[in-house]
């Protein structure tokens, strides 16, 4: 009974603290601290109501519980973080967006192509490609390579779709003034068209990033060696040892953070031209 | 219609190259036979054996387009189409769980969405997390989701349901508060000087103008909401759906059986997407959008 009432009280403490925050005119640390107290107070609630309830630790273990299987296995959690994030989604992702990366520049050229290739394009990415991975499996075997194969039709369609939007994304006015100063195609492409695609382009990484972490998982979930994330996760689950599970969600949202957050920063760092960059 | 050559051709090329990687792949195993049995393949006979082989690493499009009929339309007319081998079966198993998680993922998220929408402290600390979770691999949490809600007693449709609803939940928060907010100033102002209340405000201004991110978001989530339900099916060896069929082809070597329901799920998101897009076009031509 003490744990809820705690609970209770350290949710009510948080959330007024919150409001309070929010009335005061937003400013930079507000805008940072608030989402932050009211994570850190839903993680206080997890905890007390599970002791308070006295859930066993198979449905719904404790953050301590959570953050201590985390400390104790890291040695684990790295390998499969390796496996699974670094050979599969990451060498997935690369190739996956430079294929489609090259693919929408040639289908760029030929107007009948782009016409065709967007409407099927748009119809592939929104398809569940999710159940290629059993084939990818079959194909490649066990090890990262299939991992990596799923990652690379996953990230494709995305990314080629918002490549060639781009590349569209120049007005006639801007061609114009290219080709009085005589410019080429090679050099209209560079100095001009891929500059003003690079905003959707980032759009296609910033997709990819999550899709390349998703296909990576669930394709371990049909065959894996004895590591990996995926892998992990299916196998604890079968156990039981759902505390190892949300450890390797932790790592998992994580890896799934920093990744998306580091295609932002050099998207930041490229298109610092753009509005949406501009002016904050 | 003016694009109607060009997907058609795009269309054909894919049937050509998948047609031709049939043969490159499925070539080994036919040479290896024929090297076994002691005989010279001409490359017609070869051609022949990569496109009719039993368990292929790559069937051709007629033999999956062969075990698609043989599992819907055939026995459709043997007056078994609702049987336990039938593909619609099994897309039905696996659209219901998908639905159902739709319907209470788009109430849940367009509930959140007004909460945020309306309370500043709810934009502050909750929208955060809600862009930051898009970030993250969600669907890791599928098996556990179904092994905990099996150990508490629930099992069935309700926790591939509940997965769908935590995918198509996001897109559809985010789609909200952008199309809550999309109403102008001016037009916020003037709903002002008609001394509208809040209700009114929210039924006749924000509601409607939010009418068209509420549909692009909707197409998203179905989709993943989808993704939700197959990957559902994977991890407890569900015995139905799509996704258990995935999984039995590819333990038992069932190539042609993994394609016919990949094209099946391809299908049933084609068609799901294809009706939000018409209720779409309709709502938006009623209310004057489209």
């Amino acid at each position: 009974m003490g744990w809820l009432l705690s609970g209770l009280i350290a949710w009510i403490a948080g959330w007024s603290l919150n409001v309070w925050l929010a009335r005061r005119p937003s400013w930079r640390v507000s805008q940072v601290a608030v989402p932050i107290i009211f994570g850190l107070t839903l993680i206080v609630v997890w905890e007390c109501a599970v002791r308070g309830l006295g859930l066993s630790k198979v449905l719904l273990p404790a953050p301590s519980l959570i953050a201590q299987t985390f400390i104790a296995s890291t040695g684990l959690l790295w390998r499969d973080f390796v496996q699974t994030v670094i050979k599969g989604a990451l060498s997935g992702y690369i190739m996956g967006c430079c294929a489609a990366f090259v693919m929408a520049i040639a289908v760029d050229r030929f107007p009948f192509l782009k016409r065709g290739l967007l409407p099927v394009g748009n119809f592939a990415a929104a398809l569940p490609i999710i159940g290629m991975a059993p084939i990818m499996v079959m194909w490649f075997g066990f090890g990262w390579e299939s991992k990596a194969a799923v990652v690379v039709v996953m990230v494709f369609f995305p990314m080629l779709v918002n490549t060639v939007q781009g590349l569209e994304d120049t007005d006639s006015m801007q061609r114009d003034l290219m080709r009085t100063y005589a410019a080429g195609y090679w050099k209209t492409l560079f100095k001009l068209r891929l500059p003003a695609a690079m905003p959707f382009i980032f759009n296609g990484l910033k997709i990819g990033t999550t899709l390349a972490l998703i296909g990576a998982i669930i394709a371990e979930f049909f065959g894996s060696p004895t590591l990996g994330m995926g892998f992990r996760i299916s196998i604890s689950v079968g156990q039981l040892a759902i505390d190892l599970v949300w450890a390797e969600i932790v790592v998992a949202a994580l890896a799934g953070s920093a990744f998306y957050g580091g295609v932002a920063l050099i998207e930041k760092a490229v298109t610092f031209w753009h509005p949406s960059q501009r002016g904050r | 219609m003016r694009n109607l050559l060009p997907i058609l051709t795009v269309v054909a090329t894919i049937f050509a190259l998948w047609y031709g990687a049939a043969i490159a792949l499925n070539a080994p195993w036919a040479k290896d036979k024929a090297t076994r049995a002691g005989v010279e393949l001409s490359f017609s006979e070869l051609v022949a054996d990569t496109w009719s082989q039993k368990k292929p690493k790559l069937p051709a499009p007629h033999q999956v387009g062969a075990e698609i009929w043989k599992t819907t339309g055939a026995m459709v007319l043997k007056g078994r189409g609702f049987s336990k081998r039938s593909l619609f079966y099994h897309s039905w198993v696996t659209f219901s769980a998908t639905a159902l998680g739709f319907l209470l993922g788009t109430i849940l998220g367009t509930l959140l969405a007004i909460g945020i929408v309306y309370n500043r402290t709810m934009d502050m600390s909750v929208m955060p997390w809600v862009i930051a979770s898009q970030t993250i691999p969600i669907i890791a949490i599928a098996p556990m989701i179904i092994v905990v809600l099996n150990a508490v007693g629930i099992s069935g449709l309700l926790p591939k349901a509940m997965i769908s609803m935590y995918l198509s939940f996001f897109p559809v928060v985010v789609g909200m508060v952008k199309g809550l907010r999309s109403p102008s100033a001016m037009q916020l102002d003037q709903v002002r000087t008609w001394n509208a209340s809040a209700a009114q405000t929210f039924w006749y201004l924000r509601l409607p103008s939010s009418m068209p991110y509420l549909f692009t978001s909707l197409k998203i989530g179905i989709a993943a909401s989808l993704v939700g339900a197959i990957v559902g099916e994977l991890p407890t060896g569900a015995v139905a759906g799509l996704g258990a069929r995935l999984l039995a082809g590819s333990y038992y070597g069932q190539t042609i059986q993994i394609w016919s329901a990949l094209l099946m799920a391809a299908a049933l998101a084609a068609l799901m997407v294809g009706i939000i897009g018409m209720v779409q076009r309709y709502t938006l031509r009623r209310m004057g959008m489209a």
